[in-house]
């Protein structure tokens, strides 16, 4: 079968953000780009769902710029097929991004399309359930646990107050959550071969979709930082300042 | 005008805190774009959630009734609130960022065509909203273009609504949908029952990370002191990761958002992505026997200990403080 996985890249989460003093975005030097943490664990599924059928198709597909070749050498490092580079050189909105994956989904018609469930960039939690509808298609948003069967896919998701499962029947929309697995790092043989790999770039404008952007982010600004209180010596001490000088017990 | 929808989220007709918070965001919305608020419900159980919702401030509710909607679907869902924004007219389509809002928003906003902001913190009086990204390392403003727009809330930073003087009328729409483009099935919910407080709704939470180091630790030394603080339990990624406790508890970006009066945190390093999920408690507490540790930085009261001494012994001294 043929699975599709987006990627995004973003920067490393170990990395201290800070915002730029006129708020126009975040400090982009000394970041580290990596690719994100829920991208890494859609592509893992999706080559554990290979590896077990024992044949299909990973593909990739990103809609960024072209230093985003990097997170999909990457993926392709891991074990992924192939990869599409959508160049946008300008900002896109979830909707925008949805729309030119949703028209490269219904060209490539893989069966599934697993997504990660945020990116830890700009923690929307948008892109995966906004592509089931546009193309129509069930979704399972945070799967921790993923079963095919023939033409049906059974999920278990993180839901408030426990799990829940759904089944529904393929093309589908998959969103990964943290429990789902535990992604490989790329090998080093899987690093050469990721090299000779295709990875084909379209321009996002000949997509045909519409793309101007309908949420606009004016200024960035740097929250108010939480100031550090004091050490206590002693459980006896910390109980004390709660119920007296703190009043929450 | 402003109208704004709100999905009024609930279990069987009982709803949780956070849909009273997304009853108050969407007032606020309406009473700054000069719209009414209509809080909508579907499901089993929804008449009865519907007489109490109506209770609580909005100027209609409107109860969706249609066989596909009786337990929720995102599909189903998106179809039904969609045709109810086109029915209406109304602007504004808001929930709280509940695992439901989260799952079903963006899809609606899709359907529509519309932007969407996610987990917004403040409505601003130009209609500019705020959310926090980068794990709440900075904070947008931003705009929604366009006749119709999707918002979800996030639940700490807006008030429960209030019971009002009277009760708004409720009303049944039959929504039309396309059933042969629904395809979801729900399956089964196996729900983690507690006596304790909802994580997102208490006054005090006491969270327990790898410090830990067990399943069992977490009930034989954090829960006894959870149970006498009258606490909700929540956890780090690193203790959910290790199966130590279940998803459900997880606080942090990714995770959870809480903002209790009092927070303790207990072996928890304080990574930015926990700290993104508890940062604007009122009162923290940390304990954790490296001094070093990032939490301290955030910490009200720290306590550099071994938390296998020092929380029996807070037991023990919680419990004198009641006598
Ligand atoms: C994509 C992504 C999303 C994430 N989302 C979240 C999220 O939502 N929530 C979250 O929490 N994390 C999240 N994380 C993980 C986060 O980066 C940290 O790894 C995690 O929070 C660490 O958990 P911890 O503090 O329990 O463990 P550790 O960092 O291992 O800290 C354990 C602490 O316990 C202390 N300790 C050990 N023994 C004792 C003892 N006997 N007495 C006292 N103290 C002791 C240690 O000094 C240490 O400070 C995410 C990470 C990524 C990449
Ligand atoms: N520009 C992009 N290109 C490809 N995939 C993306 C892009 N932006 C977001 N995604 C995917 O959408 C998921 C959810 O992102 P978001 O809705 O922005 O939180 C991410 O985990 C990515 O897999």
């Amino acid at each position: 079968m043929k699975i599709l996985v987006p990627v995004k890249r973003v920067p490393d989460p170990a990395t201290t953000i800070r915002v730029m003093p006129d708020g126009s975005g975040i400090a982009t030097d000394n970041v580290k780009w990596v690719i994100n943490p829920f991208d890494e664990i859609a592509i893992e599924e999706a080559l554990r769902i290979k590896e077990k059928q024992g044949s299909g198709e990973v593909v990739l597909i990103s809609v960024g710029q072209t230093a985003w070749q990097e997170q999909l050498r990457t993926g392709l490092a891991m074990g992924a097929d192939r990869a599409i580079l959508i160049k946008a050189d300008h900002p896109l909105d979830t909707l925008a991004i949805a729309r030119a994956i949703a028209k490269v989904a219904s060209d490539e018609k893989p069966e599934l399309v697993i997504i990660g469930k945020q990116a830890i960039d700009d923690d929307s939690n948008q892109i995966g359930q906004m592509l089931a509808e546009m193309l129509g298609w069930p979704q399972a948003t945070f799967a921790s646990k993923v079963e095919l069967a023939g033409e049906k896919c059974t999920v278990v998701r993180e839901v408030d107050g426990g799990l829940e499962t759904i089944a529904f029947p393929m093309p589908a929309v998959i969103t990964t959550d943290l429990r789902l697995n535990e992604p490989r790092y790329a090998s080093l043989p899987g690093i050469m071969k990721a090299r000779k790999k295709p990875l084909n770039e379209i321009a996002v404008d000949s997509l045909g979709v519409e793309l101007a952007p309908k949420l606009k982010i004016k200024t960035l600004n740097a929250p108010e930082k939480r100031q550090a209180g004091r050490k206590v010596a002693s459980v006896e001490e910390l109980v004390q300042v709660l119920h007296t000088e703190a009043k929450v017990i | 005008m402003g109208d704004v929808l709100v999905f009024a989220e609930h279990r069987g007709g009982h709803f949780p805190k956070t849909t009273l918070i997304a009853v108050n965001a969407g007032l606020e919305m309406a009473r700054k774009r000069g719209g009414h608020c209509i809080a909508v419900l579907s499901g089993e159980g929804a008449p009865a959630a519907a007489a109490e919702i109506a209770k609580y401030g909005p100027s209609k509710v409107i109860v969706l009734d249609h066989p596909k909607l009786a337990h929720y679907l995102a599909d189903a869902a998106a179809q039904a609130l969609a045709d109810l924004v086109k029915k209406t007219g109304a602007e504004t389509v808001l929930a709280t960022a509940t695992a439901v809002g989260k799952d079903l928003m963006p899809r609606l906003a899709a359907r529509l065509g519309a932007p969407m902001a996610s987990e917004i913190i403040a409505i601003n009086d130009d209609g500019t909203m705020v959310r926090p990204m980068y794990a709440g390392n900075a904070l947008a403003t931003i705009e929604l273009d366009g006749p119709v727009r999707v918002v979800t809330v996030r639940g700490t930073a807006f008030d429960a609504a209030k019971p009002a003087d009277s009760a708004a009328p409720v009303e049944t729409v039959a929504p039309e949908l396309d059933a042969a483009a629904l395809k979801m099935e729900f399956v089964g919910f196996n729900e983690i029952k507690s006596d304790r407080p909802q994580l997102t709704e208490a006054r005090i939470v006491v969270s327990g990370g790898r410090g830990l180091k067990s399943g069992d630790n977490f009930k034989t030394v954090l829960e006894p002191l959870v149970d006498e603080m009258g606490a909700a339990m929540g956890a780090s990624r690193a203790a959910v990761d290790a199966g130590f406790v279940p998803n459900d508890l997880q606080v942090g970006q990714t995770g959870k958002v809480v903002a209790p009066e009092l927070y303790v945190a207990v072996g928890i390093s304080g990574a930015i992505q926990h700290l993104a999920g508890m940062k604007d408690s009122k009162t923290i507490v940390a304990i954790n026997k490296d001094e070093e540790a990032p939490i301290f930085g955030v910490a009200d009261y720290g306590l550099v200990a071994d938390l296998f001494k020092a929380v029996p012994e807070m037991v023990e001294e919680v419990k004198k403080l009641k006598h």
